[in-house]
């Protein structure tokens, strides 16, 4: 299976490229927690349920991803710093198209 | 003042059946847990959501984990400190320790395990700037008393159960109730969505979707809160003497931070090699709060690591004692309360 490469802007204003696996069932906040994007504890708090918003990324590049299920809908109205562009992490599940995606890492609540 | 012989920060999976390891050991427990019920994380976040990784259980859900566990502790009679979270520790000069809780109850023990998950849940505050200015003033993130609503016009957020079930309650109460959430759906159980639209049409809830609460007006004590409405982005200001905002809650380390203990990755460091003990002997950190080379954060994993906390204490506190672990299939398992339960015995008979 081949790997997808995607950019992920940190909360530090850093940007890296990372090589994800899309044979693994894996979802785009994994990814960033295999490749320790944030502090343990800071990302992916709910293990990636849809209940904490700590995996929240602006996407920055016109990927057509998979609609957000009602569950990402309610999570996404109750998060904070919330823009038109934010989706969760844990949601998007990492596949082929998604090669080239860019995202900025949304800042961490307090 | 409570005495145990190990005192369970954290009553989730990994706290309740350290609990039951101790007992075969013949070693009380007393857990405190910050929130209002046992089971962590499996009971506050996902009690309805199936768990597959469990030993010997091929589906179950969260809550009955929970269920379950307390049913296999039971003969143990853990003592439990619950809606109050572990904040200060000391050590006395006998090397038993003292932990107080937020709200002063004092617990004695010789060991402490530290089983607090990703840590005790704390209220999410919104961003709103000067709401500090108004906490306790007017601004509450967690309903204690519902008394001093009475007469008052209290305004809710958030889209949640308890959003949607304290503004139904508040309306018997409260002079005027304003509920306002970011979107038109709430995530809610159905006939607590239904109710608040029952009441709405009662004029009893005051309900305004789409629109967030954006500043706080007062002097002294709240008086109003700006909204901003969703659609046409106008700004509106609603008297109010209360605002509560329910957004849920989100795990925080907390005063456990402050103990001394070697923290990294936000979690804290033990011996992985041994027992599972902190830097500070005689606390041992087990389940999601600890990390070691190549830790896991799976209930599985917590079990483990309980059981093995659990015969370091003893020797601990019984350093003279020669001991080896039984199985309870052998030993059968004797409850503080009297109970016994064992493998019944084989017929040894003759056939004629």
């Amino acid at each position: 299976m081949q790997d997808v490469t995607i950019t992920v802007m940190d909360r530090e204003g850093v940007s890296h490229e990372l090589l994800a696996p899309t044979d693994m069932n894996m979802n785009l906040m994994e990814v960033m927690k295999s490749y320790e994007i944030a502090p343990e504890g800071t990302i992916g708090i709910c293990g990636g349920m849809a209940m904490c918003a700590s995996c929240q990324c602006y996407i920055e590049s016109d990927h057509k991803l998979a609609k957000k299920s009602d569950e990402e809908e309610a999570m996404l109205a109750e998060a904070f710093f919330v823009k038109e562009n934010s989706r969760l992490g844990c949601q998007i599940h990492i596949d082929p198209n998604l090669n080239g995606l860019k995202v900025t890492l949304a800042p961490a609540e307090e | 003042m409570i005495k145990t012989d190990i005192l369970i920060i954290g009553a989730g999976p990994t706290g309740l059946f350290a609990v039951f390891e101790a007992g075969l050991l013949k070693l009380k427990c007393h857990l405190i847990d910050a929130l209002p019920q046992p089971g962590g994380q499996c009971s506050e976040i996902y009690p309805k959501k199936p768990i597959y990784d469990i030993p010997g259980f091929p589906e179950v859900l969260a809550g009955d984990l929970v269920k379950n566990l307390m049913e296999q502790i039971k003969p143990f009679q853990p003592g439990f400190t619950l809606g109050e979270r572990a904040e200060t520790i000391e050590k006395l000069d006998d090397g038993s320790f003292v932990v107080t809780t937020n709200k002063g109850t004092r617990h004695q023990a010789p060991i402490v395990a530290i089983a607090g998950g990703l840590g005790s849940f704390e209220p999410r505050k919104p961003l709103i700037p000067n709401i500090q200015q108004f906490e306790d003033k007017g601004v509450e993130y967690i309903i204690r008393n519902p008394e001093i609503y009475r007469n008052k016009r209290v305004v809710l957020a958030g889209g949640g159960d308890s959003a949607l079930d304290w503004s139904v309650f508040l309306t018997n109460i409260a002079s005027e109730v304003t509920l306002i959430h970011r979107r038109n759906e709430f995530r809610g159980a159905l006939d607590s969505v239904e109710k608040v639209q029952e009441l709405k049409k009662l004029g009893k809830i005051n309900l305004i979707t789409p629109a967030e609460v954006i500043g706080l007006r007062g002097v002294d004590h709240l008086d109003g809160v700006l909204i901003q409405h969703g659609e046409t982005q106008t700004e509106e200001i609603i008297e109010a003497d209360h605002f509560i905002p329910l957004f849920g809650l989100s795990p925080k380390l907390g005063p456990i931070a402050d103990w001394g203990l070697e923290i990294e990755k936000n979690a804290i460091k033990v011996d992985n090699a041994l027992d599972y003990q902190t830097n500070i002997p005689g606390i041992y950190a087990i389940g999601d709060v600890n990390t070691y080379p190549g830790k896991l954060k799976l209930i599985l994993c917590g079990f483990h690591e309980a059981t093995l906390m659990c015969q370091s204490a003893y020797q601990r506190i019984f350093p003279n004692k020669r001991y080896v672990m039984k199985y309870t299939t052998v030993g059968g398992i004797d409850g503080f309360d009297g109970s016994r339960k064992e493998a019944p015995k084989s017929v040894i008979k003759s056939i004629d």
